[in-house]
């Protein structure tokens, strides 16, 4: 094994022992803490020298176990995984430090088997992100679906169960249903299933069955949230703001993302889609999913609901990236896989900091709140400004590239919904901020301050975090070049 | 010295040992002795396996007699896969027995337990390693007949009426299988199978022979409980002991489609057989009826060992598809289900037999939330649900990868999406147990109640690993499900 080799063992194995580890420190709350943060930290560190490696030309494949014949768990690294760990780890690490003060000021109960599920979900993201071959990624999108939901109904109560059917319902559903088959047919049609550049399909399938593959995949990957699919995502809100935060805003979704911007450049080769006809339909499906979701969001009172929408929303804008087959728009794709990780998970945690401090969750109860929580809401501020794609934050540098990919393509509908896009965030983002700030605080309010140091120290982190990939956006920008020039 | 006897040993050992657990008339020692018979025929079976693979399959002439006029057994390939899985499952299920049984069974009769369960393990050992078409009617009827009698030892009383309508329904597909036997033999003049194979395909233009592969196949769907002929099931799963669950769901269907596979690819040379005769069309539409109809009917069971027994006719439904694709990826797939699908009913229905020893009761509401008491047992149940789904990493994830690369590569999509749609509906029944298990309130008899006793929990844990192991590499048990089937097909004209 070389060097790289290890690290990327270590990527894999780091969130697994630091689980078994919760475990075993289950009785002792402090020390199990500590233990979930270093367990962060360490896979932040290897994570950055996997990044390292990757960005200096390594290549390290693994091969886990053989399955079946041809069908093989294993990994790699390419730019685009290596960025989906990196947002991941780092976020973890933050979220670890934000979920202590929140778990503890908010009394949840079960903390152990929290955390334990968190660090798990955690492996089933870089297992995700670093997979060699789809049946790789298929097994560990559905281990983190599985991983996810004691999450998600963590609470135990009936609307937890509700909300814990429509996940699984949605999320299994779709892909046991509609991408395992793609799998099954790919794999029979091309006889491996290796992420190659270029794709492997060219060559192997008529135009037809390439236009129903794709399709299959598409909505076979439910964790993008496409429309009429997103059910799964407001519901997974009933989850603790930790989860909502790093895997409702980063992890799954993003996983969803990854696998649709995988699947399109390294199975199908945005090549072999350009000159399939019939494939301009994504375009239409997440111009579709990015105005109607925003639509939606404007109507939400509730915080973290309001968000989920926004999230749909964005996804699709990865998706739109990934739809248009052009560089410049798959760059603005794996941008934005950054540019909204950090803006969101900034905006989350200011509606878990507002929960645990002021037991609000509603958007009309906020006015005036800006006054009492300065630190979080302007946190809250930045990552609004970063969701509409206004400088100085990261959304603006995500959506630039979009706007040229859909100039070069000359596609005249993503360059109206980006602009539609921008007006409805603005719309729904905004007058928050406004409220919060301006709006005289309602007669007889309670008297409460910031939440828990732990939970808004890292809430200004990922906001500083926002504004920093605007004016250093070179980190990002490279692995995403080098992700657009392994594709083709 | 012993190596060259060990096909007659592995069925003739616990034929012996019956009778004599049935003279001593002492629970104890009928104990003693079926798990020592169980084990030695499981490293016989091991032993065999291995020898098959080292130098092809093995013939032995039964008390000298050569093939023609004497019986012979035939160990190829298959049949020692499937006798390691039949005598995995018995030597598990017969740890788990021993506590299960002193809870359901008067104490009185419990011998008897061991002498029908003795008989059972017999003649399921018989039927896989037989090469005599009428020898194999006989161990069928030996294996039946003791099924018939450990399901009435239940302790409900509609176990009597349960094993009372198995033994009709079950006697019709043993007669029916004998009607079609005696009419090779009229058209023949053999009952060997390989002289049958050899002779049959100058015959198959008959009507006669024709009829004969109907009557065997209809007889023989009948005890794998094909649908619409399942009816005997799901009241002999659901009224038996709970050990008894577990023994035969896991083999007796099993051993079935061993039967069937075996008669339709060896005797009657496999692919070739379906021109003249379109059994694989009917076994198809029939196999994919089970999937769907029994899975939908399982999504409303309250009783959970009901909903296995349902949940098991759709299972036999993908051994029933795999085998009549015709093509080696699919037939690999119906073989390495026998093993799979031994392994997670088996672990199901010893999760639920855990339930019942501490709980009194298998319907969801009663035993509501026993997941929070009994950690072990829920988790058990819920490696065994994952297998049933077929997610990845688990067993059940190897039936359906070859099963959806035998239809696509035939270009069959519509075979490929039912057996997806079988996984889905499978995550439907299998997450109502999770959720009563999990998320309900405890109902009042789950209060208080411990982990079963080890003796139990040792062999369910042996079958969750095993679930778990080879769905994470299943390159042992895939290669020779492969290699069977690559046999069988080879072997036809």
């Amino acid at each position: 094994m070389t060097g790289s080799e290890t690290t990327l063992a270590a990527a894999l194995a780091v969130p697994l022992i630091g689980a078994a580890l919760i475990v075993a420190a289950g009785r002792r709350p402090n020390l199990r803490d500590g233990i979930g943060v270093a367990t962060a930290a360490v896979l932040a560190a290897v994570v950055i020298v996997l990044v390292r490696d990757v960005l200096a030309g390594a290549r390290p494949q693994l091969v886990l176990v053989e399955m079946l014949p041809n069908l093989t768990l294993a990994f790699s690294t390419e730019p685009l995984g290596v960025t989906f760990a990196l947002v991941a780890s780092v976020l973890w690490l933050i979220t670890a430090i934000y979920a202590i003060g929140y778990m503890r000021a908010h009394h949840e109960r079960h903390q152990t088997r929290f955390y334990a599920f968190f660090a798990i979900s955690l492996g089933a993201t870089m297992g995700v992100a670093l997979s060699a071959n789809v049946i790789t990624l298929f097994t560990f999108y559905e281990a983190l679906t599985l991983c996810t939901y004691p999450l998600v109904t963590h609470h135990g109560t009936d609307e937890a169960k509700r909300a814990g059917r429509v996940y699984f319902g949605i999320l299994l559903g779709t892909s046991i249903g509609l991408q395992l088959p793609a799998i099954a047919a790919i794999y029979v049609l091309t006889g491996g299933l290796d992420f190659a550049p270029g794709g492997i399909l060219a060559g192997h399938a008529s135009p037809a069955a390439v236009a129903v593959l794709f399709v299959m995949f598409i909505f076979g990957i439910g964790k993008a949230a496409l429309m009429p699919l997103h059910r799964w995502l407001p519901a997974a809100m009933v989850a603790p703001t930790p989860v909502s935060a790093l895997l409702h805003a980063v992890a799954v979704v993003k996983a969803g993302v990854f696998a649709v911007l995988k699947v399109t450049v390294f199975v199908f080769g945005i090549d072999l889609l350009r000159t399939t006809m019939g494939s301009g339909w994504l375009i239409y499906v997440a111009g579709f999913t990015i105005l109607a979701a925003s639509t939606i969001a404007l109507f939400q009172d509730n915080l973290k609901r309001r968000l989920a929408y926004s999230t749909i929303s964005q996804l699709s804008y990865i998706v739109i990236g990934a739809a248009m087959f052009h560089p410049l728009a798959l760059q603005g794709a794996s941008l934005h896989i950054v540019a909204h990780a950090v803006a969101k998970i900034t905006l989350f945690f200011a509606a878990g900091a507002i929960l645990v401090a002021s037991h609000k969750t509603c958007v009309s109860e906020l006015d005036g709140i800006g006054r009492r929580m300065p630190w979080t809401m302007s946190a809250f501020a930045i990552g609004s400004l970063s969701m509409v794609g206004l400088p100085p934050t990261a959304g603006f540098v995500s959506k630039w590239f979009l706007l040229q990919g859909a100039v070069a393509t000359g596609q005249v509908v993503v360059v109206a919904v980006l602009v539609a896009a921008t007006l409805l965030n603005a719309a729904y983002f905004l007058p928050i901020v406004y409220a919060a700030f301006f709006r005289p605080l309602p007669e007889g309010a309670a008297v409460h301050g910031e939440a828990p140091l732990a939970s808004v120290g890292a809430l200004m982190l990922t906001s500083a975090l926002t504004v920093a990939m605007f004016f250093f956006p070179e980190l990002p920008l490279a692995l995403a070049r080098a992700f657009v020039a392994e594709g083709q | 010295m012993i190596t060259p006897h060990l096909p007659v040993l592995e069925v003739a050992l616990p034929l012996v040992s019956a009778p004599i657990c049935l003279i001593l008339r002492s629970a104890n020692v009928a104990w003693w002795v079926a798990v020592a018979m169980t084990w030695a025929a499981f490293a016989g079976a091991l032993m065999l396996l291995a020898q098959v693979l080292d130098a092809g399959p093995i013939t032995y002439a039964l008390g000298g007699w050569a093939a023609p006029w004497g019986i012979e057994y035939r160990i190829d390939l298959l049949s020692a896969f499937v006798l390691v899985t039949v005598t995995s499952i018995g030597s598990l299920a017969i740890l788990f027995a021993r506590a299960s049984v002193a809870r359901e069974i008067p104490a009185d009769r419990i011998y008897l337990f061991y002498v029908m369960y003795l008989l059972s393990f017999t003649g399921l050992l018989g039927i896989a390693v037989t090469g005599d078409a009428f020898n194999l009617f006989v161990f069928l009827e030996i294996t039946s007949l003791s099924a018939y009698v450990l399901i009435s030892l239940g302790s409900d009383r509609r176990a009597l009426t349960a094993a009372f309508r198995y033994l009709i329904m079950g006697t019709i597909g043993a007669t029916f299988y004998i009607i079609g036997v005696g009419m090779m033999y009229m058209m023949t003049g053999t009952l060997n199978m390989a002289d049958l194979a050899a002779r049959l395909p100058g015959v198959l233009h008959l009507r006669t022979v024709d009829m004969a592969l109907a009557f065997i196949t209809v007889g023989l769907s009948l005890k794998l409980a094909v649908f619409p002929l399942h009816f005997w099931l799901p009241n002999a799963y659901t009224h038996a002991p709970s050990a008894v669950s577990v023994f035969l769901a896991a083999t007796s269907t099993k051993i079935a489609a061993y039967a069937l596979i075996r008669i339709i690819y060896t005797v009657f040379g496999g692919p070739a057989v379906f021109a003249p005769m379109p059994i694989d069309e009917m076994l198809l539409g029939f196999g994919m009826l089970s999937m769907i109809a029994a899975s939908l009917v399982a999504i409303f069971q309250d009783n959970m060992k009901r909903l296995l027994a349902y949940s098991s006719i759709s299972q036999i439904g993908y051994m029933v598809v795999g085998l009549s694709l015709g093509n080696v990826e699919g037939l690999a797939g119906s073989i390495v289900h026998i093993f799979n699908h031994a392994m997670m009913k088996a672990l199901l229905f010893m999760a639920v037999g855990c339930v019942f020893y501490r709980v009194g009761s298998v319907r969801l509401a009663d035993v509501a939330g026993f997941a929070r008491r009994m950690p072990i047992t829920g988790a058990a149940l819920l490696v065994g649900g994952f297998s049933l789904i077929g997610t990845p990493l688990s067993i059940g994830f190897v039936t359906k990868w070859f099963l959806l690369e035998g239809a696509l590569e035939k270009g069959w999509w519509p075979v490929a999406a039912v057996v997806i749609l079988s996984g889905l509906l499978a995550l439907v029944y299998v997450w109502r147990i999770v959720e009563a298990a999990y998320f309900r309130a405890p109902a009042p008899a789950v209060e208080g109640i411990r982990e079963a006793p080890a003796i139990m929990l040792a062999p369910m844990l042996i079958l969750a690993v095993v679930n778990i192991f080879f769905g994470v590499d299943g390159t042992l048990i895939g290669d020779l499900a492969t290699a069977a089937a690559q046999a069988l097909i080879g072997s036809g004209p």
